[in-house]
């Protein structure tokens, strides 16, 4: 009995664990784009969409399969995906987002807000329904054979309990971690990091020590768009999906940042974990289909309880 | 308010009502039946979020939480309890309304961003618990006698015209609230919070009434929508399209107007609706991309909707006598009465006043006292607790120790309303005007604490204005004003709610010498009308000419305190103001 609910327990765990490292992950890219030009973009989950189906395309229809083989292969494309969202990113902030915010609309109280969010919710709309159109409805997935086998951990205590672990989670979850290494390596050591956390913290003074604001807006969009389609890359390896994935993920982000404390990074990454451990703990004492009730829940009360996040400290600009 | 512009609003609405029955009558094909009837609708659904976001400023992407519990009433109360929709549509109200409070009431702590994304967990929580609860797809049942009972019509058009009556009668109620006291405070609430509960509106009150409304009517709607469609699923009611649906039509029409919802309903469906059907099979989702781009466009050359980019635009066609020159001429001052006569008994007195942000005391122990009837000055360098010690003393900021006693009743721990109620007015260093209003609707935001009806309250709203000599400007729009303007209309606004003691933060700062005399005359006929002012200010110069005596604040504490003469010679004063060297050089 007791051995029996270990079991579960600690296989939860570990499911919660390996996927709250790919939403950490997601999260990241969002909470870049906020903390650093404040502006809530809700077609995030979309951009994950198209990075999914970007990654997918590399590794089916370009040969990357065939040369790096069904293991290396997908993380191949995974990769090479993320600059064609960064740039894609970087367009759609340059063409659009850049004419609702940036340093103009910085003065705006309340109303400047509407006209970025309503923006990236047509963005949404477009890419979502885009992607249908485009994609099709059927759904797919980036399989390795990683992804239908697993390592045993056990057994332990004695031959009671035993837990597995899906290799393709695991280097997932490996990528994604040395992922979000080497960002915070690049916002804390290298100029362009610094520009970042300049135009973050103040755009003003920014603008004054002679940082372009609005091209480190530009920069953090497309890194933004680019990490969570590294996070998108990593979840298809073991999700099937479709155009209209989007939409599921973009509320685990906005909790896991949340969580995390808005505009912080790596607080989003650890928001982003959390969310991924209760979804899987909460099987454990909830029904299936309440898990992402109970998402919502603890979220509900982490923003009532500490609104500045988990992780986060008191910086409400005014 | 007269008469003439409660119908000239009411025409519109009336002429579109008639002009909207007649299409609906004349269309036969079901399907155009069943557009006209949605149009109608999500235009209700619209205006609902309008009557919380659009007017508070307050964004909720959650909406269809209230749209879902309406629909689930109206399905699952006909199912179980056999109830009819003519009966389940007020109750859904009463739901959404009662779902309003109950996440208002927690929600509205949070402000901005933190406000909209909590909102958005809301409906899909509900989501999850509905398809947990096994109601993924209820469908309502027919019922062959007594259909019209059930609101079941065998004529579309009979439900396009109850959609009607339900619209129609949603637009009346926002235009009520518009014109209210109501809607003046939700508009004060969205312009600037702070101002807005420094001038005695009790913004959590009023927010939770715009939500409790807005949740009833979405909460109606939502239940008519269920009776329309006959079957309801978590994703159609729940669903976040639902939330976006409302946020986009009034976004699209225009924000925080009644006429916004129903044109940005009225374009966007139809074009959603027809391209759907016309392409629908060749490129599914193609009324997504549409409308998405539409949405797009429309932000980009209309952020806030169409509505008001027509009206900026026939304004523009039609200037001049609009905007009449300002000929503020204010009464010339009158001579400054004898000071030491005016000082009575004590009205204001803190003790002890404490209060640090993190390791930085901002005021320290500070204790003085008001007396009434005379101006207080309270000066001091830049970052000498100056405006701390204003946000304590009307509620603002919580003390860390010390009273805040007004007529020898301590107010430590009351929200800034309550001691406008109470007869504290106060300005801002930052001018907070509602900059969207005219200089009559700011001042009268200020009246509401005192009158108990709008007439009452425009009546003190106009004498305020008099009093610091802007009517000739009382009809244009705030963000025309120049600066010495805002400063007067700010103490109107504080005046209106008939204050005895007016708190006036910095009213010269970022006045030329001749703008400031003018503002300077303005504060002395306050005081020779009997109100007692306090007032800060970091400039002495010209302040000396005004106030009966100094407090003199220097890192948060009090430093001297006596009448100009004495303050202005004393070498601590000019210490703090100018360094040791000076202060030296002054006393030699």
């Amino acid at each position: 009995m007791i051995a029996g609910f270990a079991e579960s327990f600690l296989q939860a765990l570990a499911a919660g664990l390996l996927a709250g490292a790919i939403y950490g992950l997601m999260c990241v890219g969002l909470a870049l784009i906020f903390g650093v030009m404040r502006v809530i973009n809700f077609a995030h989950g979309d951009f994950m969409m198209l990075g999914m189906y970007a990654a997918w395309y590399l590794l089916t229809a370009t040969g990357i399969q065939a040369v790096f083989g069904g293991i290396v292969g997908p993380f191949v494309a995974i990769a090479l995906a993320t600059p064609l969202l960064v740039l894609f990113g970087w367009l759609v902030h340059r063409t659009l987002i850049a004419r609702v915010t940036g340093r103009r609309t910085a003065q705006l109280e309340g109303e400047g807000h509407y006209a970025q969010l309503i923006l990236t919710l047509g963005i949404a709309l477009i890419l979502q329904n885009g992607g249908q159109i485009v994609f099709g409805s059927v759904l797919v997935s980036i399989r390795t054979p990683l992804s239908s086998s697993a390592w045993e951990i056990g057994p332990l205590w004695g031959d009671l309990v035993s837990i597995f672990v899906n290799k393709a989670r695991v280097a997932a979850a490996l990528v994604s971690v040395a992922t979000m290494v080497l960002l915070a390596l690049l916002i804390a050591r290298t100029a362009l990091g610094r520009s970042l956390r300049a135009a973050a913290d103040n755009p003003e003074a920014a603008t004054y020590m002679g940082i372009d604001v609005d091209r480190a807006y530009r920069v953090a969009f497309g890194l933004g768009a680019g990490i969570t389609s590294v996070a998108g890359g990593l979840l298809a390896l073991n999700y099937p999906f479709q155009p209209h994935i989007g939409l599921e993920y973009v509320i685990v982000m906005y909790a896991g940042v949340v969580l995390g404390g808005m505009g912080s990074i790596v607080g989003a990454f650890w928001g982003g974990m959390t969310i991924g451990l209760v979804q899987q703990l909460s099987i454990l004492v909830l029904p299936t289909q309440l898990q992402n009730a109970a998402i919502f829940v603890v979220f509900l009360l982490i923003v009532f309880l500490r609104p500045q996040g988990l992780f986060g400290r008191l910086t409400e600009r005014t | 308010m007269t008469k003439a512009p409660a119908i000239r609003s009411l025409a519109p609405v009336l002429l579109f009502a008639a002009a909207y029955a007649v299409i609906a009558v004349v269309v036969t094909n079901s399907y155009y039946q069943l557009m006209l009837t949605l149009v109608l609708l999500w235009a209700c659904f619209g205006l609902s979020w309008n009557l919380l976001s659009g007017y508070t400023g307050l964004v909720s992407f959650g909406h269809a939480a209230f749209f879902g519990i309406g629909a689930y009433t109206a399905a699952l109360g006909q199912i179980h309890l056999d109830l009819s929709p003519w009966l389940l549509i007020p109750a859904a109200g009463v739901f959404g309304g009662l779902a309003g409070l109950l996440i208002g009431v927690p929600t509205f702590r949070l402000r901005s961003h933190y406000f909209a994304l909590a909102m958005l967990a809301y409906p899909l929580a509900l989501y999850y618990v509905f398809e947990w609860l096994g109601y993924q797809e209820v469908t309502l049942p027919m019922k062959r006698e007594n259909a019209a009972a059930y609101m079941q019509f065998a004529d579309p058009r009979i439900y396009t015209l109850l959609a009607l009556a339900l619209l129609v009668g949603v637009v009346l109620l926002t235009l009520l609230i518009e014109r209210s006291r109501f809607g003046m405070a939700l508009l004060a609430i969205k312009q600037n919070e702070a101002a807005a509960e420094a001038a005695g509106i009790d913004t959590l009150a009023w927010k939770l009434r715009a939500i409790a409304l807005s949740g009833a009517v979405a909460g109606a709607v939502g239940a008519f929508y269920a009776v329309v469609q006959l079957v309801v699923t978590p994703v159609a009611v729940f669903g976040m399209l639902v939330s976006a649906q409302a946020l986009t039509v009034t976004m699209f029409g225009g924000v925080g107007t009644v006429w916004g919802p129903v044109i940005g309903a009225a374009t966007l469906i139809p074009v959603a609706e027809i391209l759907h059907a016309e392409l629908g099979a060749r490129f599914p989702g193609i009324q997504g991309v549409i409308y998405g781009m539409a949405i797009v466009v429309v932000i980009l050359l209309a952020p806030e909707g169409i509505f008001w980019k027509v009206r900026d635009f026939l304004r523009r066609r039609r200037p001049a006598e609009a905007t009449p020159l300002p000929q503020a001429a204010p009464a010339p001052a009158p001579a400054a009465p004898a000071r030491s006569d005016r000082a009575g008994a004590v009205i204001l007195e803190v003790r002890g006043l404490s209060r640090s942000f993190g390791g930085l005391r901002a005021v320290q122990d500070v204790s003085f006292a008001v007396r009434e009837g005379e101006i207080l000055g309270i000066i001091g360098p830049n970052g000498a607790g100056k405006t701390t010690a204003f946000n304590l003393l009307n509620g603002f900021l919580r003390p860390d120790a010390g009273e805040v006693l007004l007529d020898g009743r301590d107010m430590v721990g009351r929200k800034p309303h309550v001691l406008c109620r109470a007869g504290v007015g106060r300005t801002f260093q930052v001018m907070r005007p509602f900059a969207r209003m005219t200089v009559a609707d700011n001042v009268v935001v200020g009246a509401y604490v005192r009158a108990a009806s709008d007439a009452e309250a425009r009546m003190l709203a106009d004498d305020a204005i008099a009093r610091v000599g802007l009517t000739a400007v009382a009809g244009r729009l705030a963000a025309e004003l120049t600066t010495r303007e805002l400063r007067l209309m700010e103490l109107a606004r504080a005046l209106a709610g008939r204050p005895r003691i007016l708190l006036l933060d910095e009213t010269l700062a970022g006045l030329g010498p001749a703008e400031a005399a003018d503002v300077v005359a303005a504060i002395r006929r306050l005081a020779a009308d009997g109100i007692t002012i306090v007032i800060i200010e970091h400039t002495m110069h010209a302040m000396v000419r005004l106030v009966d005596r100094f407090v003199v604040l220097d890192h948060g504490a009090v430093l001297v305190e006596g009448a100009p003469e004495t303050v202005t010679r004393d070498p601590r004063v000019i210490e703090a103001y100018l360094g040791r060297k000076w202060a030296a050089h002054a006393a030699g």
